[in-house]
């Protein structure tokens, strides 16, 4: 229905506009990128999406099929080592990505809640981990949660956080973290969407000089 | 059940059915196979600056 001059606007016009300045179609999926982008260290970023994007779809496959598949079937210790190996491959990239990103200052340019968010979803995917390592179902489980404990205890979040609770654990493993480092990165990328992607220092310099003439040709990504 | 020779094909490179290596120096304390790992991520990070991107690209400025 077309709105008239003065009659209040629906929240979902308010939303969609909002969304739509925040973040235009090209913005949010566009076709060209500066050319220092042309750089394998901008790659690692989309690696640990890529790598994370397995971690959930083995992850709700073990869920579905249970311990008993995943420690005794082929299929499902094939699944198991997928998880596991999917794992270290998002924290392998996921740091050489945090440490690209540190070098280059990538929280310069109004983009502090991009860096922070990012550091954000990789503390929580450390507990995430964590809690992997205590949902296994053996007893390599029982170890890490016993001794896991102690430490949690002495800084008072024992009550909380239980190790030798599996139900809670479990909770923590296969709900609550994951959503949070979903949502999280999502949120991570529309930032990086909405801001671009950081420049390099010697390209910011540079683009604060005077615009020489015409170059022949063009200087173009390699 | 697998032959020795499936055994010894699709086993790990190292045997892993014994106690981590562990290098302790001081304060530090770490197994072998972490500073390893540490090692291949700082290998790959100096790779990803210094090897040129193979593919052309449009670029729009």
């Amino acid at each position: 229905m077309s709105e008239t001059a003065g009659e209040p606007r629906m929240w979902t016009t308010r939303v969609r506009e909002a969304a739509v300045g925040a973040l235009p179609p090209e913005k949010l999926l566009p076709d060209e990128q500066p050319v220092y982008v042309a750089s394998w260290i901008y790659v690692f970023g989309v690696l640990t999406i890529a790598a994370l994007i397995v971690v959930v779809v083995s992850g709700v496959v073990l869920g579905l099929e249970g311990p008993s598949w995943w420690h005794t079937t082929s299929i499902g210790l094939f699944f198991n080592s997928i998880h596991l190996w999917s794992v270290e491959l998002f924290f392998f990239v996921m740091v050489v990505h945090l440490w690209g990103k540190f070098f280059m200052g990538a929280w310069r340019g109004g983009r502090a809640r991009t860096w922070v968010s990012g550091a954000v979803v990789f503390l929580i995917a450390i507990a995430t981990a964590f809690t992997g390592y205590l949902s296994q179902q053996n007893f390599d489980a029982q170890w890490i949660a016993t001794q896991g404990k102690d430490g949690l205890n002495a800084v008072g979040i024992g009550s909380f956080f239980n190790t030798l609770d599996f139900g809670q654990m479990y909770t923590f493993h296969v709900i609550l973290l994951p959503v949070a480092v979903v949502l999280l990165a999502v949120w991570h990328v529309l930032l990086v969407r909405n801001r671009g992607v950081v420049p390099p220092y010697p390209a910011r310099r540079l683009a604060a000089e005077p615009v020489p003439p015409e170059p022949s040709p063009p200087e173009a990504a390699r | 059940m697998q032959s020795p020779l499936a055994h010894a094909v699709l086993g790990a490179l190292i045997d892993l059915n014994k106690p981590a290596r562990i290098v302790h120096w001081h304060f530090f304390q770490m197994s072998v196979a972490n500073i390893v790992v540490i090692a291949v991520m700082i290998f790959v990070l100096v790779l990803a600056i210094v090897l040129p991107f193979p593919a052309r690209r449009r670029v729009s400025r």
